[in-house]
């Protein structure tokens, strides 16, 4: 089982859960088996043509997956999941 | 035999040439600008001294002046009225240096004489009161706490993070803060803008902010700048300052001060906060990773909710900005280790921290050896027009 940790944009798309436990071998993996948990994540975090969003960053514990083996990268029991979209709050002011 | 001082002088004297005071202000006037090493004591030397001259107490020559000047270094010796400096140019003499002189007179000649002369900053007595707690720190000291009170900070937006890090900056003596704002207090901001007041709902915020840090600390100027910045205004706005602090809630002005930082090669410190959760890092431009290494787009405005659609929990700006705040003291006094090169999340909920890695891009678009940086539409660019087909199915 490895933990995915789910930003607050999703949480909606997660009906509020901020940490799932799912179980695969690979970042491809693990999202399908979110994705299956909860279906409204996927159009979220992908393109139609099954890409991750350039926006949505993946971190494998504290490395970006882009720099691993992307979708491909190898996960392991125990290993966290983070999904990091940019952010952007702060002052309504300035624009 | 017994010697006399004045013997030891006289003697001194034919070792040891003169240099008359017009003559050396005729020499740095002309641009020849030898060294000049004051080997008065601390208190004489904090009372003034000629500009561009090197301190060291003839106490703590023989073993200071290895760092300052080579044996085969011209050295022109300044003390008080240039007898001090004549017995200092015997020792130098001594250790090897070949071509030292005094300067006749001394500092007093100098002087008098109606050449220019400085003297060095120090901390005033109610400042050394004021920031006691700072001086107390070997990292900052007096030395440091000068280098704060000469420091400029622009901070984009005086809202949620702005108000908690301006604020701070101005308790700490940060010299010059600037704040961009063109929105006015309102009585929903006072849950976490805790630089303004319930009596001035309905100013703009950058003045209100002012308010506050004039009844905190009259060291500060403060400049207001009552507009939003755009890529017309926004170089000339930055370049009168040594740091960024970017605590604006849209992407169009986060991905805008990315690309202005780098243009200018001003540091960028970079907050932002939704709900119970802040992000910070720290963007050191050409040196670590810019903000688009870390985020290449933007996301679409249906991804990307602001505090005034989602909330924020008040306390965590206080948080988020101090640790903007926090970050720029370092990066200005240039100690510790900055978020360089690290993103912080900070989930208020869970109370935890946790670090991800931020590498610079090799390909980046703003900062990589290939980019070609200039400045864009970012609102058209935010507003994902370009990959509508994405957000219509999001």
């Amino acid at each position: 089982m490895s933990v995915v940790r789910i930003p607050p944009v999703l949480r909606a798309a997660t009906g509020g859960e901020r940490e799932v436990q799912v179980d695969g071998g690979t970042v491809a993996d693990v999202l399908d088996a979110l994705y299956e948990r909860h279906p409204a994540v996927r159009t979220q975090l992908q393109t139609p043509e099954g890409d991750l969003h350039k926006f949505v960053n993946v971190y494998l514990n504290d490395e970006d997956v882009r720099l691993m083996s992307w979708l491909d990268t190898e996960v392991t029991d125990g290993d966290t999941l983070l999904i990091l979209p940019a952010m952007a709050g702060g002052a309504a002011a300035a624009r | 035999m017994a010697r006399s001082y004045q013997d030891l002088l006289a003697s001194a004297r034919e070792q040891v040439p003169e240099v008359q005071v017009a003559d050396l202000a005729a020499r740095r006037g002309s641009g020849d600008d030898p060294l000049v090493i004051d080997v008065r004591e601390q208190a004489e030397w904090d009372e003034g001294h000629i500009p561009g001259s090197v301190h060291v107490p003839r106490g703590n020559l023989e073993s200071r002046i290895a760092g300052v000047a080579r044996p085969d270094q011209e050295v022109i010796l300044s003390c008080a009225s240039g007898n001090r400096s004549l017995l200092a140019g015997i020792t130098l003499r001594e250790m090897g240096f070949e071509n030292v002189s005094s300067l006749a007179g001394g500092f007093q000649r100098w002087k008098q004489s109606g050449q220019d002369w400085t003297v060095p900053q120090r901390l005033t007595q109610e400042q050394r009161s004021r920031y006691s707690r700072h001086i107390l720190i070997p990292e900052v000291g007096e030395a440091g706490q000068l280098k704060l009170l000469d420091s400029k900070a622009l901070l984009i937006g005086a809202g949620g993070l702005g108000a908690p890090a301006a604020f701070y900056l101005a308790a700490a003596g940060v010299g010059t803060i600037g704040l961009v704002d063109d929105d006015v207090v309102d009585a929903s901001n006072l849950q976490r803008q805790i630089i303004h007041t319930t009596d001035r709902v309905g100013m703009n915020k950058g003045e209100s902010a002012k308010v506050a840090i004039q009844a905190l600390n009259p060291d500060v100027d403060v400049n207001v700048h009552p507009f939003r910045v755009t890529r017309d205004n926004v170089i000339d706005l930055v370049s009168d300052y040594d740091i960024i602090i970017d605590g604006t809630d849209n992407f169009p002005t986060r991905y805008l001060m990315s690309d202005v930082s780098l243009m200018t090669r001003t540091p960028l410190i970079h907050a932002s906060i939704l709900r119970f959760e802040g992000h910070a890092s720290t963007f050191l431009p050409y040196d670590g990773p810019c903000y688009r290494c870390l985020f290449p787009e933007p996301p679409p405005p249906d991804m990307a909710p602001s505090c005034g659609e989602a909330g924020v929990l008040g306390v965590l700006c206080g948080v988020m900005g101090n640790i903007m705040a926090t970050e720029a003291i370092k990066a200005m006094l240039g100690i510790g280790d900055t978020l360089s090169g690290r993103l912080l999340i900070y989930d208020a909920l869970d109370m935890t921290f946790t670090e991800l890695k931020v590498r610079r891009d090799p390909d980046c678009p703003a900062c990589g050896p290939n980019a070609q940086l200039e400045f864009r539409d970012y609102d058209a660019w935010c507003a994902g027009v370009h990959r509508a087909t994405a957000v219509a199915t999001a």
